[in-house]
């Protein structure tokens, strides 16, 4: 099976608030000096799904991932083929900053049809910068393939896949065709670590490089449907009243206390 | 002239809550772009169409079709797609449910339009006809306000409990429509579902939550904030830290990844208050603090706060928790 990941490169989701800056001019989020990007961490699962599923199939078909942005830091991107995926390639192009979600969905979905016999899509179901979480809907709509959200594992039997799907107070187990689009979140479980064969095989590799206008997009299919016209660090009111006792066991007493006399126990 | 459409979603005999929360705020963008509210529900029946109208929707559009007893994702986004191409809608709105969140993105594709997710605000320009909202991004450390481009098929993802449904009026009417929908066979087939069973209070329902961070130290520590929960009737939380090392399953953590919470108390313990954890309890009517480091962020969102070690100040506060409330 084929299998296509869309990943992205995030501004590390642990930089420290202080480090976290806003240009409310240029409505961008400035990137924090000595902080190196990260793989969003919900697309890592999905190259962990990937990986699994490839395992199942005795190690036949192809995993390809996909990434659309700019100022790629290649160490950083190259963490899924060091997981062990097998091609990369990324459509780096200054004029993504001006695209919103709807145009992001047609440059991924016109890359993905570009690709060849691709089988099965998996994505992060939310990149932790934007978290918009409808990207990976919005491939699916374009490319009309099924799409299942949230998977918890994925199996491939016959010419069929069995996806449990978590539900708030649950999970659903669905059949899908192969030809299907899949999220995954932490819930998949952990992505492993790159070994050090993976590293030195990745460190071999180097990702192909598209630009949007190799294509096929028309330029209506990137006219934005929502532009973002502010951008800013929400102010905490941080009035909050400190409890202090003779030792740490009587501030949590007169904590109660307090509470009760303010009726909220 | 077109409408606000809200896509209401239903449990059992009654509108979901969400549903009055929407209606809510449509009549605010009613106030704003003067358009009427209509709701689109799928299977009513007679008391769903009652709430809807006595919480503030002008027109109910009634789809009907058994396939809607089978609540996934492609089911209803067919309906949703196929409702709004017949209404053509300025506005419409759905709720971060986890069935709003999909059927809501996948509909604004399927239209060609597009989508604004997880927004805690909504306005409408009466001119243009053009919405703009506000939503958390970058974990909830910026906030952002988009602006649609175009006056149609606007599609609005509210986070639940941003508005309060409007008081019940029973005196209001709504005109009535039924909307024929074909359905086609679903390209995927649910083979089962299977209901996790949960003992106590469920935590997006508690009134009271005890919630732990990393600087619990391990799993063993959650006893203790399981009993004060039980003290005071409530639920026990946890940060994404706690559920990621596996203390306790995913099924309790609160945030943006996991569930939004909104209890009258929220008392955390050892929760630094990272962005990605306030977005999911922020809205909570109190939140108290109990961490050792006094500037963590958690105590500028608190009203009230004990800077120490909890292991000293929780069980000293459940104690007095417990003779206070039983006195």
């Amino acid at each position: 099976m084929n299998i296509v990941v869309c990943v992205k490169q995030v501004m590390d989701p642990d930089t420290p608030i202080s480090a976290f800056v806003i240009d409310e001019v240029e409505k961008k989020v400035v990137p924090a000096q000595g902080i190196p990007p990260v793989v969003n961490g919900y697309c890592e699962n999905a190259v962990e799904a990937a990986l699994q599923i490839k395992a199942q199939e005795g190690g036949e078909g192809t995993i390809t991932i996909l990434s659309l942005g700019t100022d790629f830091v290649m160490d950083v991107m190259k963490k899924p083929l060091s997981m062990g995926a097998d091609k990369m390639i990324l459509i780096q192009d200054e004029h993504v900053a001006e695209l919103d979600a709807a145009g992001i969905v047609n440059v991924l979905s016109a890359a993905i049809n570009k690709i060849p016999d691709v089988d099965l899509v998996l994505c992060g179901q939310q990149a932790s910068d934007w978290d918009n979480a409808h990207i990976p809907m919005g491939i699916a709509e374009n490319l009309n393939l099924p799409c299942i959200t949230s998977a918890l594992n994925i199996e491939h039997t016959g010419d069929k896949l069995l996806v449990q799907s978590a539900l708030p107070d649950g999970y659903q187990t669905l059949e899908a065709p192969v030809q299907s689009l899949i999220t995954v979140n932490n819930l998949f479980g952990e992505p492993r670590y790159p070994t050090l064969k993976g590293i030195m095989q990745a460190s071999r590799k180097s990702p192909e490089i598209w630009s949007i206008s190799d294509l096929g997009v028309s330029s209506s299919e990137l006219e934005p449907f929502l532009i973002l016209s502010e951008l800013k660090i929400p102010v905490s009111e941080g009035n909050c009243e400190i409890i202090e006792g003779e030792d740490d066991a009587d501030s949590g007493r007169l904590l109660a206390l307090k509470l009760r006399e303010e009726k909220i126990i | 002239m077109t409408e606000i459409l809200v896509f209401c979603e239903t449990n059992e005999e009654h509108l979901d809550s969400s549903a009055g929360e929407l209606i809510a705020a449509g009549r605010k963008l009613s106030s704003e772009i003067s358009l009427p509210v209509s709701a689109v529900i799928f299977n009513p029946n007679t008391q769903m169409i009652k709430e809807a109208s006595s919480l503030g929707a002008d027109k109910i559009y009634k789809v009907n079709d058994p396939k809607f007893e089978q609540k996934t994702d492609e089911i209803f986004t067919h309906g949703l797609f196929e409702s709004c191409k017949q209404i053509n809608p300025t506005v419409i709105l759905a709720a971060k449910t986890s069935l709003g969140r999909n059927v809501a993105a996948r509909t604004a594709y399927r239209l060609k339009s597009s989508v604004a997710q997880d927004c805690m605000d909504i306005r409408g320009d009466k001119n243009s006809g053009l919405i703009s909202v506000t939503r958390p991004v970058y974990g909830g450390n910026a906030q952002a306000v988009f602006t649609f481009t175009k006056p149609s098929n606007q599609m609005v993802i509210l986070r639940v409990k941003t508005f309060e449904p409007l008081e019940a009026d029973n005196t209001r009417t709504a005109e009535e429509i039924n909307l024929e929908i074909s359905m086609p066979d679903s390209k995927l087939t649910v083979i089962d579902t299977v209901k996790q069973e949960f003992e106590g209070v469920r935590l997006e329902d508690a009134s009271v939550i005890v919630g732990g961070g990393r600087g619990l130290g391990g799993p063993e520590a959650f006893v203790h904030l399981e009993e004060l929960a039980k003290i005071l009737n409530g639920a026990v939380g946890a940060s994404r830290a706690v559920c990621d090392a596996g203390w306790l399953d995913h099924s309790y953590q609160i945030g943006l990844t996991g569930k939004t919470v909104t209890p009258d108390l929220y008392i955390t313990v050892a929760i630094s208050g990272a962005s990605q954890h306030m977005a999911g309890c922020s809205a909570s009517k109190n939140i108290i603090a109990i961490n050792k480091d006094g500037d963590a962020n958690i105590f500028k969102e608190a009203s009230f706060g004990v800077v120490g070690d909890w292991e000293q100040i929780l069980p000293a506060f459940t104690e007095a928790a417990r003779e206070l409330t039983q006195s």
